[in-house]
């Protein structure tokens, strides 16, 4: 049939294509390349209604991609949803005022955060916390404020 | 009155004895079978010293079986492309063609139709390799030199199916999404950046790929049991080796499918 040595290489061949094409899911196809280690900071921001926001939902400044979400919490106390956020930790002077509001890309696909930067000289560090928030925007909400005005006319 | 009475009686006892024939005789085959991976998973380390029998193995379950694989994936993607491209631009979503074949191949058709292909393509011919050994007394002829028949025969080709199905997926499921890109990206002229970045964002690497690639780990580990059992236990004729490789792809694929719902259920339904 075939001489050793060329079985040989058409198995490693195999394997190499076999674990290449595992890589290439891996790489390619998943999010596998954008888990970022576990270095960068982590910051809060509270929210009346958080939406459809998930867990590893981005977070982007300018839009340019600087985090992600990591947790989302409900606050027993105050109503409100906590959300913590990893920042990468090349992007370390956001000043201490900037506010975070949650959008939607497109009309129909998925939440992120973004930020909007604030002119104060204090920049946000490990475990602080953003005031200023903006909620989601619930679609359902707009339209029955819609239909409701529509009413009212 | 009586006579009709007994014979009534006689047929009832038949055919109860022919269900429980039939019961005992499957349980005995499953504990055959069960007694044999016992037997088989014993030689794994022994063989594993002895890699050059598993090369040789994997050359022909898995170097053999790449061909059918590439071109079965390809056009299973450039189908999906085709399909879901119409079906998506009724909402204006194009642009998510690469979320659902990348999702429909790495979690389902990827591992399930390159296990169905595979038991096909390797597991018939496992069942009619051995079969035939055994027919021609080569088996018995082996432990008559005192060499263990799985260890030497049995194992070497269990391990390399194991192996090599979840190479074969990844295969299939790469090619599938070249395929499907070059139907939707090349032909039918969807965004390249938002088909990739898409998908992306959607497939998670632990939930979805590491589960395709346990599913088809399961597959190779059931498909290739099946056929070198039914080979190892094949009546020793040239019927009885036949029916045995029909016997693989007719379990096999209903092992693949049947086991497919169960591991979906449990990875990606809250079972």
């Amino acid at each position: 049939m075939h001489n050793p040595k060329s079985l040989d290489t058409l198995v490693g061949l195999f394997v190499i294509i076999g674990i290449g094409a595992l890589f290439f899911i891996g790489m390619k196809v998943s999010n596998l390349a954008s888990y970022s280690n576990n270095d960068g900071y982590t910051i809060t921001a509270r929210f009346e209604n958080s939406g459809g926001l998930k867990v590893r939902s981005p977070v982007s400044v300018a839009g340019v991609r600087i985090g992600r979400v990591t947790a989302i919490d409900f606050d027993n106390e105050n109503y409100e949803s906590v959300v913590q956020m990893q920042i990468e930790p090349q992007y370390n002077t956001l000043p201490d005022d900037s506010s975070a509001s949650i959008f939607t890309a497109g009309l129909l696909g998925e939440q992120y955060i973004g930020l909007q930067t604030g002119a104060s000289d204090e920049f946000l560090t490990h475990n602080s916390e953003i005031e200023i928030t903006q909620s989601a925007i619930v679609l359902e909400e707009i339209i029955g404020q819609f239909l409701f005005s529509e009413k009212e006319n | 009155m009586t006579y009709s009475h007994l014979g009534q009686n006689l047929k009832m006892i038949t055919f109860l004895s022919a269900i429980g024939q039939s019961v005992i005789a499957n349980l005995t085959k499953t504990g055959r079978g069960t007694l044999f991976l016992k037997q088989t998973l014993s030689c794994t380390f022994s063989v594993l010293c002895h890699p050059r029998l598993i090369i040789k193995q994997l050359f022909s379950v898995g170097v053999l079986t790449i061909l059918i694989i590439t071109i079965s994936g390809l056009f299973v993607g450039m189908v999906l492309g085709l399909q879901g491209y119409y079906i998506l631009s009724d909402f204006g979503a194009e642009e998510t063609l690469g979320v659902m074949i990348a999702a429909s191949l790495v979690r389902e058709l990827g591992p399930v139709v390159s296990a169905l292909l595979f038991a096909g393509r390797a597991g018939s011919s496992l069942t009619a390799e051995i079969g035939l050994m055994k027919a021609t007394e080569q088996l018995s002829g082996m432990e008559m030199m005192a060499v263990d028949p799985i260890q030497r025969i049995i194992c070497p080709r269990f391990l390399a199916g194991c192996l090599s199905m979840p190479l074969l997926a990844a295969i299939f499921s790469m090619v599938g999404i070249l395929g499907g890109q070059l139907v939707g990206v090349t032909l039918l002229g969807v965004d390249e950046g938002a088909f990739w970045s898409q998908m992306q964002s959607s497939i998670d690497f632990y939930d979805d790929i590491l589960n395709g690639v346990i599913k088809s780990l399961v597959f190779g580990f059931v498909v290739t049991w099946i056929s070198l059992f039914e080979g190892y236990d094949a009546i020793p004729t040239s019927e009885g080796v036949s029916r045995a490789t029909t016997r693989t792809v007719v379990y096999s694929s209903f092992a693949i499918l049947g086991m497919d719902f169960i591991l979906t259920a449990l990875m990606f339904g809250d079972i």
